[in-house]
């Protein structure tokens, strides 16, 4: 376990169902988040999770339930009202804006903290000009800490797998968020990709204070860092608490093993 | 050789910020526009450019510019598919007309800004449905435009001031007491305008707004989770779009045909318009500029060979059959382009300049 | 009302033949995932070649078969040509590529017959059907119910085919997902000619329909065009929504142009002339009904999963 300080809960969640037509994908999930932690949420496929997290940034709105952040209550947010109150995510088949640079891919998730409007952008001048370099300057120290100098200028479609994950995780960093949705960070890479994946997810926890919540296959990686785990099937929750708890219990085992009947 | 880039450093992120970080990039850029400026009414005045040359290739192929840049922040930046270009065009040149006709002293660059600005507010109403309906939804539903605009024009007296055919002239165009009047002074004026233009197109597709536009069209989703609002943005994308193409219209109305009537802005237009844009590079402002010159140049190419068949080899082909090999032509391009390289000339542009920065060796 | 009537059923077979057109954009949707924008051209194509055969002394038995071969041809090499190096290209790639083949296709067909207008004779006459003159007072032209009449059975056939035929089977597997249809062993660009061949044939069809009606011209591609509306009020997965689709379209066209016009002379207290709106009232209708239901009436609800 790391040595680092873990504040009051900022999220929860309590009693949330959604479900798609008929089709229920969440059935009265509770848990709770709290500040500076790394919240990992495992099960197998298709038991929620990606619904779980796109419930936190209001692209579903469930039909029940509550939730609380930062002390107000609210049943979902749009996507808009979640980004502007600090709620910044990665997504499990990559999202970037293939045919944008790198490096602009990574001032978009700046977009929030830029004040000029599009008639200073059009003239390019004074404040606008201004602002574009400040900013530039803040995603050039993303930039370093990804270690992805050398590709700054490259466009993204053209990247590897696992440099486009990262560029992900920029993109989300530039916004500088209090909470870091991670939906399956390290699919699909290996063992050197995760490992530096990994390095990073530790340092921004560390060194930001960034709330992290996680999606993750790899449970050795989720078992290592993560404080506390919840452990989803079928679309309720079965299990909630530290590694350690979660892998003895009994209901964890039989999901992922199976049951013999 | 000449084409390096080593040596040249950039100390600041506003050096590297720039629109042509490459010192050879910024030189030719320079000669091409003092070229246009100066030494296109040199060459004239000692008769190596003729009227016909300002009238049917230079002026058209601005204004064509001008529209395509438009469609091409819509379509090529945004992503947002339009076939009612000539809609909007009609709008900027009808509008235009109007407020030269009814305001007392308007000056003319007011009125094709206000030209511009009616066209913004028409893109913005059709660009509505884009909300709710993508890809070939969109331009089917654009179509809507184009008709629908085309009927008001013609149908409702009051856009052309009544006249029985329909038929506007533009008034003349003088700024300070000087009426450009000659084919040359026409050039001139058209080439300051979209000059300007363009250069507040680049600017915005390099700084936040255009970031947004890219942002919707590869990945909307993601761009709404980072904070993008998917109104505003592509409400932008149509106002902006549609105030370039209406600007381009009231100078296609008032600097090239004179003459006018809303049947000029047909489908047929729209089309072409469209044609620049992927012939030049979608999401391109070098491309517009590109596609543009490559459709204006066609037919004239074309019917020079033809002539020039037909007199060599005393081939007699049918009267007509220029449009239709032209229209030939133009659809066995697009699908050429749309195969090859979708990404238009611009692309090939760039790609010719990698390999001039590596030559003469390869690697 | 009887007037009403009389513009509504007009209206009701113009629409049919609309949908008849739309059917062919729908046939090529469902089975290769591309919107067709050239079908008009091909209608344009099909009756001009038609004609031109025709006018070159060919009866009109042997002139549509003839017709029929060059449009298989065409649909094959369009196929070979043009999608298959896009195939897995994005929908509006592939759109844009239709409007280039549009061109093309306009240009050849005038190419190899010119651009004059040409009459079509069919043997059907354009006038009011004698017994409903009589009997119910209405005006109906007889060649407007022959035509829907032929349309009807056309539209009808296909749908059978569709549902019923084995191709019409592994077409729809082909729909739902190409990869899917490939393993289990259906030949995918052996069913894409026949589609493509069946959209040329529906073309045809449509194409001496119209022509007949209203000579065989240029603005064929415009009446072509109306068929996007059809698809977006019906879907453009649905066979039933491109029926639908086309009736209301054909029967509200016309009840606009008919009604419209002295309704806004009125409010605006102008004697204006303000006929022309079928131009444009099929579209604006199609988009302001985007606005509501965007799928179409019988289109799948998408749920965009991210």
């Amino acid at each position: 376990m790391m040595n680092k300080r873990i504040g009051e809960v900022i999220l929860s969640f309590e009693n949330i169902s959604l479900s798609f037509g008929g089709v229920k994908a969440l059935t009265r999930i509770g848990f709770d988040v709290r500040e500076h932690e790394i919240r990992a949420i495992i099960g197998p496929n298709g038991a929620g999770k990606s619904s779980m997290l796109n419930v936190i940034n209001g692209v579903y709105h469930p039909q029940e339930g509550e939730i609380v952040f930062r002390g107000k209550s609210r049943r979902g947010m749009n996507t808009y009202e979640s980004a502007k109150s600090g709620i910044a995510r990665t997504f499990q088949n990559i999202a970037l804006f293939k045919g944008m640079s790198v490096l602009d891919n990574i001032m978009t998730g700046r977009n929030l903290k830029m004040r000029s409007n599009f008639l200073l952008d059009a003239l390019y001048w004074g404040p606008a000009q201004r602002e574009e370099i400040a900013h530039r300057r803040k995603v050039e120290e993303i930039i370093d800490f990804l270690e992805i100098q050398h590709i700054r200028k490259t466009p993204v479609g053209r990247l590897a797998y696992g440099l486009q994950k990262r560029v992900e995780l920029g993109r989300a960093l530039a916004a500088e968020p209090s909470i870091l949705l991670l939906d399956e960070p390290m699919a699909g890479m290996n063992v050197e990709e995760k490992q530096d994946m990994c390095r990073f997810i530790l340092d921004v926890n560390d060194q930001l204070g960034t709330t992290i919540i996680l999606i993750e296959h790899d449970m050795g990686v989720v078992m290592d860092i993560s404080d506390r785990v919840v452990v989803l099937d079928y679309g309720k929750k079965i299990a909630d608490g530290t590694p350690d708890e979660v892998r003895a219990n009994q209901d964890v085992i039989d999901a992922y093993l199976g049951v013999a009947h | 050789m000449f084409y390096r880039e080593a040596g040249q450093f950039k100390a600041t992120y506003a050096e590297d910020n720039r629109i042509f970080p490459i010192r050879q990039d910024r030189i030719v850029f320079a000669f091409i526009i003092i070229f246009a400026f100066l030494g296109v009414p040199l060459l004239a005045s000692i008769g190596l450019v003729s009227n016909y040359t300002f009238t049917a290739i230079l002026t058209p192929f601005l204004i064509f510019s001008l529209a395509a840049l438009g469609l091409n922040i819509l379509t090529g930046y945004a992503g947002q598919l339009s076939l009612g270009t000539a809609a909007f065009m009609a709008v900027g040149a009808f509008a235009s007309y109007n407020f030269m006709l009814r305001i007392e002293g308007m000056p003319i660059l007011v009125a094709f800004m206000l030209g511009g600005l009616c066209a913004a507010g028409v893109g913005i109403v059709f660009g509505l449905p884009s909300l709710r309906i993508r890809g070939f939804y969109l331009a089917a539903a654009t179509l809507a435009t184009q008709f629908f605009i085309v009927w008001c024009l013609t149908k409702i007296g009051w856009f052309t001031n009544y006249s029985s055919s329909g038929v506007i002239s533009a008034q003349k165009i003088a700024i300070l007491g000087y009426t450009f009047e000659s084919s040359m002074s026409k050039y001139l004026f058209v080439l300051s305008v979209v000059s300007v233009m363009a250069l507040l197109a680049k600017n915005m597709v390099r700084s936040n707004i255009g970031r947004s536009w890219m942002a919707i069209r590869d990945m909307d989703m993601a761009a709404e989770v980072i904070g993008f609002r998917p109104m505003r943005t592509k409400l932008m994308a149509f106002a902006v779009s549609s105030f370039y193409c209406g600007v381009s219209g009231a100078l296609f109305a008032y600097a090239y045909l004179g003459t006018v009537e809303p049947e000029g802005f047909n489908l047929d237009l729209s089309f072409r318009i469209l044609f620049m844009v992927i012939i030049g590079g979608l999401g391109s402002i070098l491309g517009s500029f590109l596609g543009s010159a490559f459709i204006v140049l066609l037919p004239i190419v074309l019917s020079i060979t033809i002539q020039f068949l037909e007199h060599s080899i005393g081939l007699n082909l049918p009267s007509g059959i220029g449009s239709s090999i032209e229209l030939m032509a133009f659809g066995s391009l697009i699908i050429f382009f749309l195969i090859v390289e979708p990404h238009g000339l611009a692309r090939l542009w760039q790609i010719g300049k990698e390999k001039l920065r590596l030559w003469p060796f390869p690697h | 009302m009887q007037f009403f009537f009389e513009v509504l059923i007009a209206g009701l077979l113009s629409g049919v033949m609309y949908s008849l057109v739309a059917l062919g954009y729908v046939l090529i949707y469902k089975a290769s995932g591309v919107f067709n924008f050239a079908q008009g051209a091909m209608v344009f194509f099909a009756a001009l070649t038609a004609v031109g055969l025709h006018d070159l002394g060919l009866s009109l038995w042997l002139a549509v078969p003839l017709t029929m071969v060059a449009m298989i041809a065409l649909g094959l090499v369009t196929e070979r040509v043009v999608l298959r190096p896009l195939v897995a290209q994005a929908e509006i790639t592939l759109f844009m590529a239709t409007i280039g083949l549009t061109f093309f296709i306009e240009g050849l067909a005038q190419a190899i017959w010119g651009a004059s207008v040409r009459g079509l004779e069919l043997g059907i006459a354009d006038v009011p059907l004698d017994w409903l003159l009589d009997h119910a007072n209405m005006a109906i032209s007889q060649f407007d119910l022959i035509a829907a009449g032929i349309a009807a059975v056309l539209v009808a056939a296909l749908a059978i085919f569709f549902s019923k035929t084995k191709i019409g089977r592994a077409l729809r597997a082909v729909a739902d997902d190409h990869q899917a249809a490939l393993s289990v062993g259906i030949p995918l660009h052996h069913i894409w000619g026949v589609v493509w061949a069946v959209a040329g044939f529906v073309a045809l069809v449509a194409g001496l329909l119209w022509g007949a009606r209203n000579g065989v011209q240029f603005a064929l591609t415009f009446v072509a065009l109306k068929a996007l509306p059809v698809l977006i009020l019906g879907g453009f997965t649905s066979v039933p929504g491109a029926i639908v689709g086309g009736l209301i379209i054909g029967a509200s066209e016309k009840l606009a142009e008919v009604y419209i016009p002295p309704l806004l002379q009125t409010l605006f207290d102008t004697q204006m002339n303000l006929g022309g709106i079928e131009g444009w009232f099929p579209y604006v209708l199609a988009l302001l009904f985007l606005l509501v239901r965007p799928e179409g009436l019988f289109g799948e609800r998408i749920i965009r999963r991210i």
